[in-house]
């Protein structure tokens, strides 16, 4: 219970408190122009927890695509959480923990979570990992949901720099924290290999984009790290 | 309205965009089973997610969604540059990186703007 409360207490007080508030301003706002009802944008933010796939659910949705081609689209934008939650999960996980245990953990992960989880939690005893990863999610979901019902209700006044501002917070987090999580030459190398090789994906229009852009990137840099261990 | 056209977006919530999106955190934790913490497995692992976030990053930058369209992509990519050197300067702060890419973003968007 105390390692739940911690994580609380750490999802108020990280950078990612104000980059989650102002994205879910952003997407709270965006559910509004489309037409959506406020508890129905709150329930997407506790199920689905993706920014960049919600906002691909909303648009796509709102304008009247067909089911089959959101379920695709959401469904792509969304493998990154397979690396990420296998890779997180060992890190959490205590001999006796048991496969439902794990359930929320899974569900909780995000690039924001993984990231915080990553930077906090590996000098805790491995026993208060579970309820602090819990209480870290479980926090920024709820500021996630206090942000998008600012935005849904102030979403006909929000000048659209300030909402292309609310847009950018995504990248721009994204890359201060890999860069600060980043100590093994492989991780730097995957996020300088991953800038280049994803818009050369993008761009040739290749199916599943990100995905390869993970395996290739990722793996010619764990290559180049696994080539430097040896030379050593 | 009828109850089933009220319940009808909910329904469209969970099979199109709760489903998809959550099948792949399971399969995450059935692949996990069995995987050691100090595992070079999980360097791979790490390396691939990385990487699948460094794509994101520039996916968001090159072809924006929304309002984000309307900023000229030279500021855009700008404003990412901006934060990386902000990262590197300011003592390794993500908040600093954060605010400096912000900052040149408004400064880019207002200068260089339509």
């Amino acid at each position: 219970v105390n390692a739940f409360l911690a994580g609380l207490r750490a999802a108020s007080t990280t950078v990612f408190t104000l980059v989650v508030i102002g994205t879910y301003i952003g997407i709270g706002a965006l559910g509004h122009d489309y037409g959506f009802s406020l508890p129905w944008v709150m329930l997407a933010n506790t199920l689905m927890w993706a920014a960049p796939a919600q906002v691909l659910a909303i648009t796509a949705l709102g304008s009247g695509a067909a089911a089959v081609e959101v379920a695709v689209t959401v469904g792509l934008s969304a493998a990154r959480f397979l690396p990420m939650v296998v890779s997180l999960l060992p890190l959490v996980r205590v001999p006796g923990s048991r496969l439902r245990d794990l359930l929320l953990p899974a569900h909780l992960t995000a690039a924001s979570t993984w990231v915080e989880g990553f930077r906090l939690m590996p000098p805790m005893p491995r026993e208060s990992r579970i309820g602090f990863y819990n209480g870290l999610g479980v926090g920024l979901i709820c500021w996630a949901n206090v942000g998008s019902v600012i935005g849904f209700f102030l979403a006909a006044s929000l000048p659209a720099l300030l909402t292309a501002c609310l847009l950018l917070l995504t990248p721009l987090s994204f890359l201060a924290s890999t860069l600060r999580n980043s100590r093994l030459l492989s991780d730097r190398l995957a996020l300088a290999l991953g800038l280049v090789v994803g818009p050369l994906l993008a761009t040739a229009e290749v199916g599943l984009d990100l995905m390869w852009t993970g395996l290739i990137a990722g793996s010619v840099a764990y290559g180049l790290h696994r080539l430097r261990e040896a030379l050593r | 309205m009828t109850p089933l056209a009220e319940m009808a977006p909910y329904l469209a919530l969970i099979l199109v965009g709760f489903l998809p999106n959550e099948v792949w955190r399971m399969l995450g934790l059935l692949v996990s089973r069995g995987i050691d913490e100090n595992s070079e497995l999980l360097v791979w692992v790490r390396a691939v997610a990385t990487a699948v976030l460094a794509g994101v990053i520039a996916k968001v930058t090159l072809m924006p969604p929304g309002a984000l369209a309307g900023v000229p992509l030279s500021v855009r990519v700008a404003a990412i540059v901006v934060a990386f050197v902000a990262f590197l300067s300011v003592r390794r702060s993500v908040f600093a990186s954060v605010l400096a890419g912000e900052v040149a973003l408004v400064a880019g968007a207002l200068l260089f703007g339509p």
